[in-house]
């Protein structure tokens, strides 16, 4: 699936996206993967509550099961307006 | 309903006289236009904007159609930037028409509470001694959509 990261989560990360090969259930699931991954990840996901979550584009929650889902997106609290 | 998300300015005027003129048997228009202002620890720079192309739009019709059914209005317009911008420069607009003003002004405040908190966008603020950081959602922001 591809993985999204944005603003300070992509700064601590290192890149916009990539496509990752899992079979995670949940989003959780994916979370403990890339953390145990490198230690930008673990820097990047250390607080999840600081964390939000999109699947295929729609605001989702962290305990969200990822069958099917194509796109995942880690970024903070937004900041429009 | 329109709803655009750019990177170039907009005109507030031409876009409020054409949303007026569009707008039949509306007795009340309310436009809100968001401006960047200077940082609160310094002299800033530039406000960059960061948004999720694949969701802002997406993102920003569902909160419009939201205002459009809750609401007695008869349109409803968001227009958002991304990019660098400087201080003084328009971030954002809504415009809201109904027959009567408070149908206007509570969708047009629906719709300021909801794209501040749920709309992918996010802004760093470069300050002049080059300095930089993420501008932080606020709690009140997040406690400003419980009223709806």
């Amino acid at each position: 699936m591809d993985v999204l990261y944005f603003a300070w989560v992509r700064e601590r990360i290192g890149l916009p996206r990539e496509k990752v090969e899992t079979t995670a259930a949940t989003v959780m699931d994916l979370v403990q993967e890339l953390k145990a991954r490198e230690e930008r990840y673990e820097a990047a996901f250390a607080d999840i509550s600081a964390l939000r979550v999109a699947l295929d584009q729609e605001l989702s929650e962290f305990d969200a099961p990822l069958a099917g889902v194509r796109e995942v997106a880690f970024f903070p609290p937004m900041t429009g307006g | 309903m329109q709803v655009t998300v750019q990177d170039v300015p907009f005109d507030v005027g031409a876009v409020t006289s054409e949303f007026t003129q569009g707008a039949k048997g509306a007795g009340a228009i309310v436009t809100f236009t968001g401006v960047v202002r200077d940082a609160d620890l310094g002299a800033m720079t530039v406000m960059e904007i960061e948004h999720y192309p694949g969701m802002t739009q997406k993102a920003l019709e569902k909160i419009a159609a939201e205002a459009m059914d809750r609401w007695s209005l008869t349109d409803a317009l968001v227009i958002h930037r991304y990019g660098r911008l400087v201080p003084g420069d328009q971030i954002m607009m809504v415009a809201t028409a109904a027959r009567h003003r408070k149908d206007a002004f509570e969708a047009a405040e629906f719709l300021m509470d909801y794209l501040k908190s749920r709309a992918p966008f996010w802004k760093k603020e470069i300050l002049d001694d080059g300095r930089a950081d993420w501008v932080k959602a606020k709690k009140d922001d997040e406690d400003a959509l419980k009223r709806w």
